[in-house]
């Protein structure tokens, strides 16, 4: 492609500044976790100082040693359960001759648009009726349902794109549907499996709103809730602050860094409905 | 699906694959939905017997200020959530369709960035960023504006302060999706356009953006969606103040909830769920129409 030399020039320059757009606010926070314990930070700067306290501090304080653990526990429930029912439903609804499949699709389709907010509202009141709150499972639960439609659309879809062959000549040979998913179609769809893992995993580690209605002790609560409670108390020491927004975003932003690519085709997938 | 279709025969077992997914969805989303549009016609404060209203809450979401501006509120938002990404999305294509750029992994890196961090962090950075000390004055200082505002405490700059953050968030999604569609565009037409003496703006509107349609279509749909439905930011920058000036639906929802106002939280929340799927409905058109092409 012909482009002259200014106008290479002129496109990365704005790459370049549309990174550092995004960089400057998560670099400026970084810096001001590491500054002296209450001091006043200006904009992005660099510390005097490097102080390590600020984390220590912000962990103990903010309890975020259980914090973090309760977030650990809910993406262990939340990550598998929805992987293996969207697995499943998605089999049933892509592979196999369902009756009413259609209306079943339709259903699950709708769940895609429907926003958290319209199930939070008896979900807060008939949980503390039936004294289900503040159990971490019941989060991993309601946080489960609310994903699973994605899950299972993206699923029916990856078992539906699927050479139809091979499993034509397994069910000749007289293999069962649960032994054609088994041995076939789930090896087969491993890989849209795993970029479904992922993006499971990110929205359970980042789930706000469901997490606040369904457990009212902020101290049972998973990492960026506590992260939402730590603020009013601290609001004015900056350096703890960030030390805390640090411990809660840098798991995600590691396993980011290490499954790049994954994580991509995640959030592509979940635009790309 | 073709096997299905050519055996022809019904498979009942697969209802069974079906059940536990449905079951779970159908017991803590379907059924509360059902709960909440029943909620929507009560008065209720979730302790006292409740009292019939009818469509009264709804019309207090168009009458009540609080309530109508929460809607207004959103919509200000689409601005900066959506409309603001796909226009800087659409210049970064139409500035990079004609070169390769190296390095694009290392780009991508940092543009999905904001995509994966969780939006209450993102909120605290920007929370100090608008504050007096915080880094948006520190800009200003550096093209000689002083200021020591509290952008997030100013009646008129708070909405589009929060808006801005949206904007932080979503436009390098955008920018990424449409450089990866622009990719996909056939040369021929480019070349095409350049024999007929297109310049770089005509060529713009007449090979670029009708190829990214699609692409277009689909950040409307996440990024609507995503202002529409805000809440994790608003809650924790600015949680409605200064004055009701910042109030979204789903705060004004969450407000109303743990303030035993059940019947307007549930009335706003289906208000707002039929916004949610007009603008779907109406966003994925502009995908489709090109798929069917």
């Amino acid at each position: 492609m012909r482009a002259s030399r200014s106008e290479r020039v002129m496109g990365y320059a704005i790459l370049l500044l549309m990174a550092a757009g995004i960089l400057v606010p998560i670099t400026a926070i970084v810096l001001a976790a590491f500054h002296e314990p209450g001091a006043t930070v200006r904009g992005l700067s660099w510390p005097d100082t490097w102080s390590w306290s600020n984390i220590a501090t912000a962990w103990t304080e903010g309890h975020f040693s259980s914090l973090v653990g309760q977030s650990v526990i809910v993406c262990l429930i939340v990550v598998p359960l929805t992987c293996v029912l969207a697995g499943l439903a998605g089999f049933g609804l892509g592979a196999l001759n369902t009756p009413g499949r259609g209306f079943l699709t339709i259903t699950f389709i709708v769940g895609m648009t429907l926003p958290i907010e319209v199930v939070i509202v008896p979900l807060y009141h008939d949980l503390r009726a039936l004294h289900l709150t503040d159990s971490l499972v019941t989060l991993a639960l309601v946080e489960s349902a609310a994903f699973l439609p994605f899950g299972v659309y993206w699923m029916k879809t990856t078992f539906a794109g699927q050479p139809s062959e091979l499993s034509e000549q397994a069910m000749i040979d007289g293999a069962s549907a649960g032994q054609r998913l088994r041995y076939i179609q789930a090896p087969l769809a491993t890989p849209a499996l795993t970029t479904l893992a992922v993006l499971y995993f990110m929205w359970a580690w980042n789930q706000f709103l469901i997490v606040i209605t369904v457990i009212s002790d902020p101290n049972r609560r998973t990492a960026p809730a506590g992260l939402g409670f730590f603020v009013a108390p601290h609001s004015i020491d900056i350096p703890l602050l960030s030390a805390a927004t640090l411990i809660v975003i840098t798991p995600i932003v590691v396993t980011y860094a290490i499954l790049q690519r994954k994580f991509v085709a995640g959030i592509l997938a979940g635009v790309e409905r | 699906m073709k096997a299905g279709r050519r055996l022809r025969k019904r498979q009942w077992l697969g209802l069974l694959f079906v059940a536990p997914a449905l079951l779970l969805y159908g017991t803590f989303i379907l059924y509360p939905t059902a709960r909440t549009l029943n909620l929507s016609l009560w008065d209720w404060d979730g302790v006292n017997p409740a009292v019939w209203r009818g469509l009264a809450n709804y019309v207090d979401v168009v009458s009540d200020p609080i309530l109508r501006g929460s809607i207004v509120h959103a919509l200000i938002l689409l601005v900066f959530f959506a409309l603001a990404p796909v226009c800087f999305g659409l210049i970064m294509a139409a500035l990079l369709t004609r070169h390769r750029i190296r390095g694009m992994a290392a780009f991508r890196l940092v543009y999905f960035l904001p995509q994966v961090l969780p939006l209450i962090a993102v909120g605290i950075i920007f929370r100090w960023i608008y504050s007096p000390n915080g880094t948006a004055n520190g800009l200003l200082g550096w093209v000689g504006i002083s200021s020591d505002r509290a952008w997030l405490g100013e009646w008129n700059w708070a909405l589009p302060a929060i808006g801005l953050i949206g904007t932080w968030v979503q436009s390098g999604l955008c920018m990424m999706l449409f450089i990866a569609g622009a990719g996909n565009i056939h040369p021929h037409l480019y070349e095409a356009a350049r024999l007929d003496g297109a310049g770089p703006v005509r060529e713009f509107f007449a090979v670029t953006l009708p190829g990214l349609r699609a692409e277009v279509g689909l950040a409307l749909t996440v990024t609507v969606i995503s202002a529409l439905a805000a809440f994790d930011l608003v809650y924790i920058t600015t949680g409605g103040s200064p004055g009701h000036r910042t109030d979204v639906p789903g705060l004004v929802i969450y407000q109303r909830l743990v303030a035993g106002d059940l019947g307007h939280a549930a009335a706003l929340a289906i208000v707002l769920s039929c916004l949610v799927a007009m603008a779907a409905i109406a966003t994925s058109r502009l995908s489709k129409v090109e798929a069917e092409r």
